[in-house]
C-alpha cells in the first residue's frame, strides 16, 4: 500500500515514462536476485529491539487494564509470543474516553493557537525519524512485514502525513457566506471533539498517522484502539508525541478487541466521532452501534477488491510490474491490493506467462533479512482463509499458474499464487481475499470491462494501464471508486485523499478532504443594519 | 505588521520624567559580516565596486559601507534567479522537500535571533527588545507558516459544460522581483520572500538603502539550510538605479512591492512599458481609527496612542486619524495627551524605550515639516512637536487635535509619531470621515456594540478592519490596500496565490457517465 510513499517523497528525482511505479521496480529488481527460498526454514532473526511498553496509554500515563488481564500477541513468523499485552474492556475505555473528554473541554490542546500545535506535530515529526528503525523492527515484528519496507518507506510516509497536517493546522478556514438580506454569515471550522478510531493490523502506524494527524491539527482528542494482533507499536509512537509536548490525556492507546473495547467505543454516548478502518463486515457493526447510541458520525474504509485493467496498448512489462506489486504487496494484505487483473484478448497469454515468471522469482522469507519482498500472513485465521480461497479457485477451474501451497513448514508464509482463466462469478474473484493470491481475467472491449470492474460491491480503488489519452478519461470517470491509478499504481501521498465507493467504506481520510471528518461546521448569523453592500 | 494581538500599548514602565535619549546601553553589537550583494549563492561587491553607507539613526553615524547594486547587478542577479527557475531543482522539487529547507531556515533564523535583531535595531532604530520577541520570531513563523503550504497547492478539476475535461494548474509565476521597505526589514522580507519560495519562484530582492543588513543576513542563513543558488538573490542599492532596474526588466515574471505611493506608481508604470509583468503594491495609508462612545475610554486611549506610536509612526498602517465620538471626547483627549507624555522616548537598545529615532533625516525633516504645516493649518499642538535631545533623530509623540478633514495633516502620510484627533456626532459621519481619503489600507473600530462593529466594518473602504484591536497581523492574516493604498494582499494564503500562474488544461472525452 505505501510502497509508493515514496515517489511523494521523491518525485522530484522520478521522470521516467512511469514514475510512480518506476522507484518500486528498481528496488525489486535490486533484489530479485538474491535468493531466499529457505529464508523461512532458517532460524528466525532476532529483530533488534525490544518491547518496553505494552500498557494502556491513558491520560498520559502508561496503565494496566482496569480487570488486569493481558492477551498475548504473536510474531507471524513463528507463532511465538512476543508479549503479553494490557487488554482493555468497556472500563478502560470508560477511563480513556473520560481523559479524553477532560482534555478536550478543560486543557490546552483545543485552546491552544494552531501555530503551537503546528509546532508540536513537527518536534513529533523530528523526533519519530530518530526512531525510526526502532519503530520499523517493532512493526515488522509484530506484523510480519518486511522491515525494508517498513523501515525506508512507512515511517517515512508516517513523519511524512504528520508534517503534511501539522501544516494543516493553521490554515483550516471556515468562509464568510453571502446572504440574502441583510445578515452577517460566517463558518466556524470547530473541532468535533473527542474521536476514536478503531485501526488495522496491515499497516498499523501508516493507518494511525492518517487518522490521528489530521485529528490533532483540527485539535481533537483521541482515543485510539489498536488491532489486537499489532498493539505494539502505536505505543511507542503516541509516547513519543507526548515527548514532543502533546498534553496528556490528548491521545490514549488501548489495546484489545473488537468486540469488547472495539464496541464500548462504538456505542459510547461520551465519543463525538468514529473513524474506522478494516473488513467491511466490521465496519457494518460499527455504523449500526454508532446508529443505536448517540448517532456519533463514522468514517469507514473498509474492504476491496480492486480492478487492474490493461489495455491492448499498455506497456506489457510495466503493466506486469505494477499489477504484481499492486496485489502482492504487503503480502497481499492491502484493501486496495489490485486483485482483479483484467487484461485484454490480444495480450493476455503473454501477460500471464510475464506474471507467473514474476511470481515465481518474488522472494518470500524473514521480513528481517534484507531483500525479502513478502513475509508471513497475519496470523493463522488469515492464513487459513487465504489457503482455503486457493483451494477454491482449483476446484472452481481456474488455472493455477504458481503457487498455491504454504511456504516452507513454520509461520503464516504462502507462496505468491497466480490464476489464471479466473471467471467473473468464482469466489476467488469476487471476495476480498486479503493474501498473494492473483487472479487474472481477459476482457475484449472498455465497455465491457467497464461493466465487469463496477460489478462489485466494493469501489476502492482501481489500476488502468492505457497509452490512450481517450482511454484513460473515459475509464477514470466510468469507474465506481475512491482512487484511480492511471499507469502507476499504490501512490500514496499524503495529500491525495482515499476512500472507498459502496461497501468500501464511506469518507476519506488524506489530503484536505481528511481534515472535514474532524471538524464540525458552524453558521454564524447576525443581522446589520445599513450594511455598505451585501 | 508585527503580531500585537490585543494591541494594547506597551506603556506600563513607569513614566520617564525626561524623554531625552538614553546612553548607550551596554548591549555589544555584533560585528556586521554581510555587506555584499549576495547573487547566485555568493556574496560578491557590484560590478561597479560602488558602495554606499548605512547610517545608525541613533547618531547618524555611518555603520558600515555595502556594495551598491545597480542596473548591471541587477542583469546578473536575475540571470542566476533566470537560470535557477528554468533549469534549476527548486521549482522541480516537491512540495514537500521545498518545505524541509524553508522548515530548516526558520530554525536557523531563530537560532540566530538576537543578532539580526540588532541588525534591525541598528540599521532602522527599531526597538531591539521588540524585534527580538516580535519581529524576527514572526519572521521564523511566516516562513513556517508558507512552508506548511507548500505542498498544499491545489488547483481545481472543472465542471466543464460540455464533454471536455477540464483542471487548472497552478505553476510559480517564475522570476519574482521584491522591492521591500525599510520600516519593517524583516517582516517584510519574510511576507514576500517566503510565499514566493513556497510557490516554487526564484527571485531577486532589493532592500531598502537605509537598512539592507537584515536581508543579507538571512540570505546567507537561506544558503546554510540549503535554498539552491540562484532562488534567493539580494541586491541592495537605491530606488531610481537597482529599484527601475527590478521594475523595467524584461525578464521579470513579477513584481511586488512596499513602499510609497509614489514610487508604486513609478513600478507600474515601469511594468506597464517594459514586460506587462504584474504587480503588487503595498503602499501608504492614512488609516482611521474610530472610537465610540460606548468605548471603554482608558483602552481606547491606549490603542489609539499604540496605533500611531508603534515603530515612531513608520508603519503603513499607522492609526494617524483618530476619530472619536463627542461624548466621550473631553475625556479622550486629556487620557490620550498624559499618556503621550508618559511615553518614552530613548535609544532602541534600552529596553526601557517605547520609541527609537525616525530612520534617517530625510523622513526626521519631514515629519518636523509637517508639524509645521499642521501648526499653520490651524490645528491645535496638544503635545509634543519636537525632536528629542540633540543628535540622532528622535521626534517627540505629537497629537493635534481641531483637525479638519482636508487639512494636510489629516490627508497625507506623515510616516512619523503625528496624529490628528477628530470629533464625530454619528456613525454616518463616522463612516464619511474614514472614507474621506485617497488611501484605504487599514482600519479600526472601538465599540461594544456588534450592530456598529458589523455596519462600520462592511462601510470602510479598506484592506484590513480591526474591532478592538490593532496591529493584528498573523501569517494567515491576508492585508493590503483600497484605493491608492495599492492592490494585492501579502499574508495568509492570498499572499501565496500572486506566485502563481493559473493554467487550464482542457481535454475531450468520451462516454463520460456523468458530466
Amino acid at each position: 500500500m505505501a510502497t509508493r510513499v515514496l515517489s511523494s517523497l521523491r518525485s522530484a528525482s522520478l521522470s521516467s515514462a512511469s514514475p510512480s511505479i518506476g522507484l518500486y521496480c528498481r528496488w525489486v529488481r535490486s533484489i530479485s536476485g538474491i535468493s531466499a527460498s529457505s529464508a523461512a526454514e532458517t532460524e528466525p532473526v532476532t529483530p533488534p529491539v525490544q518491547i518496553d511498553h505494552t500498557q494502556l496509554l491513558i491520560d498520559g500515563n502508561f496503565v494496566d487494564a482496569a480487570s488486569g488481564k493481558t492477551f498475548p500477541t504473536f510474531d507471524p513468523r513463528t507463532g511465538e509470543v512476543i508479549a503479553n499485552v494490557a487488554e482493555a474492556d468497556s472500563e478502560d475505555v470508560n477511563r480513556a474516553v473520560s481523559a479524553a473528554r477532560q482534555a478536550f473541554d478543560e486543557g490546552p490542546w483545543p485552546k491552544m493557537t494552531a501555530y503551537e500545535r503546528s509546532r508540536i506535530l513537527f518536534r513529533f515529526a523530528d523526533l519519530l525519524e530518530k526512531h525510526n528503525d526502532e519503530v520499523a523492527a517493532i512493526e515488522t515484528w509484530d506484523s510480519g512485514k518486511p522491515y525494508e519496507q517498513a523501515a525506508n518507506h512507512e515511517i517515512p510516509m508516517v513523519v511524512r502525513v504528520f508534517r503534511y497536517y501539522a501544516g494543516w493546522a493553521d490554515k483550516i478556514h471556515g468562509l464568510t457566506v453571502p446572504a440574502d438580506g441583510p445578515h452577517h454569515v460566517q463558518t466556524l471550522h470547530e473541532p468535533i471533539g473527542v474521536t476514536a478510531q478503531i485501526v488495522p493490523w496491515n499497516f498499523p502506524l501508516l493507518i494511525y498517522s492518517w487518522k490521528v494527524a489530521p485529528a490533532l491539527a483540527c485539535g481533537n482528542t483521541v482515543v485510539l484502539k489498536t488491532a489486537e494482533q499489532t498493539p505494539l507499536s502505536a505505543l511507542i509512537v503516541s509516547k513519543l508525541l507526548l515527548e514532543a509536548g502533546l498534553p496528556p490525556g490528548v491521545l490514549n492507546i488501548i489495546s484489545g478487541f473488537g468486540p469488547t473495547a472495539g464496541a464500548a467505543l462504538c456505542s459510547h454516548m461520551n465519543v463525538d466521532k468514529i473513524a474506522f478502518t478494516g473488513s467491511t463486515g466490521t465496519g457494518k457493526i460499527v455504523l449500526g452501534l454508532s446508529a443505536q447510541s448517540n448517532l456519533k458520525p463514522v468514517t469507514l474504509e473498509l474492504g476491496g477488491k480492486s480492478p487492474f485493467i490493461v489495455c491492448r496498448d499498455a506497456d506489457i512489462d510495466v503493466a506486469v510490474e505494477a499489477a504484481h506489486s499492486a496485489l502482492f504487496f504487503n503480502q497481499g494484505q492491502c484493501c486496495c491490493a489490485g486483485s482483479r487483473t483484467f487484461v485484454h484478448e490480444s495480450i493476455y497469454d503473454e501477460f500471464v506467462e510475464k506474471s507467473k515468471a514474476r511470481a515465481l522469482k518474488r522472494v518470500v522469507g524473514d521480513p528481517f533479512r534484507s531483500g525479502v519482498e513478502q513475509g508471513p500472513q497475519i496470523d493463522s485465521v488469515q492464513f487459513e482463509k487465504i489457503l482455503n480461497y486457493i483451494k477454491s479457485g482449483i476446484e472452481n477451474g481456474a488455472k493455477l499458474e504458481s503457487g498455491g501451497e504454504r511456504f516452507g513448514s513454520k509461520g503464516y508464509y504462502i507462496q505468491p499464487t497466480v490464476f489464471s482463466n479466473v471467471q467473473d462469478n468464482m469466489l476467488i474473484a469476487k471476495d476480498e481475499i486479503f493474501g498473494p493470491v492473483q487472479t487474472i481475467l481477459k476482457f475484449r472491449d472498455i465497455e465491457e470491462v467497464v461493466h465487469r470492474a463496477n460489478s462489485t460491491s466494493y469501489g476502492l480503488a482501481a489500476g488502468v494501464f492505457t497509452k490512450s489519452i481517450d482511454t484513460a478519461n473515459t475509464l477514470m470517470r466510468a469507474l465506481r471508486v475512491g482512487t484511480v491509478w492511471i499507469n502507476c499504481y499504490d501512490v500514496f501521498d499524503a495529500a491525495i485523499p482515499f476512500g472507498g465507493y459502496k461497501m468500501s467504506g464511506q469518507g476519506r481520510v488524506r489530503g484536505v478532504y481528511g481534515l472535514s471528518s474532524y471538524l464540525q461546521v458552524k453558521a454564524v448569523v447576525t443581522p446589520l443594519k445599513n450594511p455598505a453592500w451585501l | 505588521m508585527t503580531s500585537l494581538s490585543n494591541g494594547h500599548a506597551a506603556n506600563d514602565s513607569s513614566p520617564s520624567p525626561s524623554p531625552s535619549p538614553l546612553p548607550p546601553p551596554p548591549f555589544k553589537i555584533p560585528p556586521i559580516k554581510f555587506t555584499k550583494l549576495f547573487i547566485n549563492g555568493q556574496f560578491v561587491p557590484s560590478l561597479s565596486g560602488k558602495e554606499f553607507e548605512t547610517v545608525d539613526p541613533r547618531t547618524g553615524e555611518v555603520i558600515v559601507k555595502i556594495s551598491e547594486g545597480r542596473k548591471e547587478d541587477i542583469d546578473v542577479a536575475v540571470n542566476a534567479a533566470r537560470e535557477a527557475f528554468d533549469n534549476g531543482p527548486w521549482p522541480r522539487m516537491s512540495g514537500v522537500e521545498r518545505a524541509r529547507i524553508m522548515m530548516k531556515w526558520a530554525d536557523l533564523i531563530e537560532e540566530n535571533a538576537e543578532e539580526v535583531a540588532a541588525l534591525d535595531a541598528i540599521d532602522a532604530g527599531k526597538l531591539f527588545h521588540l524585534v527580538k520577541v516580535l519581529d524576527i520570531p514572526a519572521v521564523a513563523g511566516a516562513i513556517r507558516y508558507y512552508a506548511g503550504a507548500a505542498d498544499k497547492i491545489h488547483g481545481e478539476v472543472l465542471k466543464a459544460s460540455r464533454e471536455f475535461h477540464a483542471y487548472t494548474l497552478m505553476e510559480p509565476i517564475g522570476v519574482v522581483g521584491h522591492i521591500i521597505p525599510w520600516n519593517f526589514p524583516s517582516t517584510m522580507f519574510a511576507a514576500k520572500v517566503s510565499p514566493s519560495l513556497a510557490a516554487g519562484c526564484t527571485m531577486v530582492l532589493k532592500p531598502a538603502e537605509q537598512t539592507p543588513l537584515s536581508a543579507l543576513f538571512y540570505a546567507h542563513l537561506a544558503k546554510q539550510a540549503g535554498i539552491p543558488d540562484g532562488v534567493l538573490n539580494v541586491v541592495p542599492g537605491f530606488g531610481p538605479t537597482a529599484g527601475a532596474a527590478i521594475s523595467s526588466h524584461m525578464d521579470i515574471d513579477k513584481v511586488s512591492f512596499t513602499g510609497s505611493t509614489d514610487v508604486g506608481r513609478a513600478i507600474m508604470h515601469a511594468a506597464a512599458s517594459s514586460n506587462l509583468k504584474p504587480v503588487s503594491l503595498e503602499l501608504g495609508g492614512k488609516s482611521p481609527l474610530l472610537i465610540f462612545d460606548d468605548a471603554d475610554v482608558d483602552k481606547a486611549a491606549d490603542l489609539a496612542l499604540l496605533g500611531i506610536l508603534f515603530n515612531k509612526g513608520e508603519i503603513c498602517v499607522a492609526s494617524s486619524r483618530v476619530f472619536v465620538q463627542e461624548g466621550i471626547y473631553d475625556e479622550f483627549e486629556k487620557k490620550l495627551v498624559e499618556k503621550a507624555k508618559a511615553w518614552v522616548v530613548g535609544d532602541p537598545f534600552d529596553p526601557k524605550s517605547q520609541q527609537g529615532p525616525q530612520v534617517d533625516k530625510n523622513q526626521f525633516e519631514k515629519i518636523l515639516s509637517y508639524i509645521e504645516i499642521g501648526k499653520q493649518e490651524g490645528a491645535t499642538l496638544l503635545t509634543g512637536g519636537k525632536r528629542v535631545g540633540n543628535k540622532g533623530y528622535y521626534i517627540e509623540p505629537t497629537i493635534f487635535s481641531n483637525v479638519k478633514e482636508d487639512m494636510r495633516i489629516a490627508q497625507d502620510e506623515i510616516f512619523g509619531p503625528v496624529l490628528a484627533l477628530m470629533k464625530f456626532r454619528s456613525i454616518e459621519e463616522a463612516i464619511k470621515g474614514a472614507n474621506n481619503s485617497r488611501y484605504g489600507l487599514a482600519a479600526g473600530i472601538v465599540t461594544k456594540n456588534i450592530d456598529t462593529a458589523n455596519t462600520v466594518s462592511r462601510s470602510i473602504r479598506a484592506g484590513i478592519v480591526w474591532i478592538n484591536c490593532y496591529f493584528a497581523f498573523g501569517n494567515d492574516i491576508p492585508y493590503g490596500g483600497y484605493k491608492q493604498s495599492g492592490f494585492g494582499r501579502d499574508f495568509g494564503l492570498e499572499g501565496l496565490h500572486k506566485y502563481l500562474q493559473v493554467k487550464s488544461v482542457v481535454t475531450p472525452i468520451y462516454n463520460s457517465p456523468w458530466l
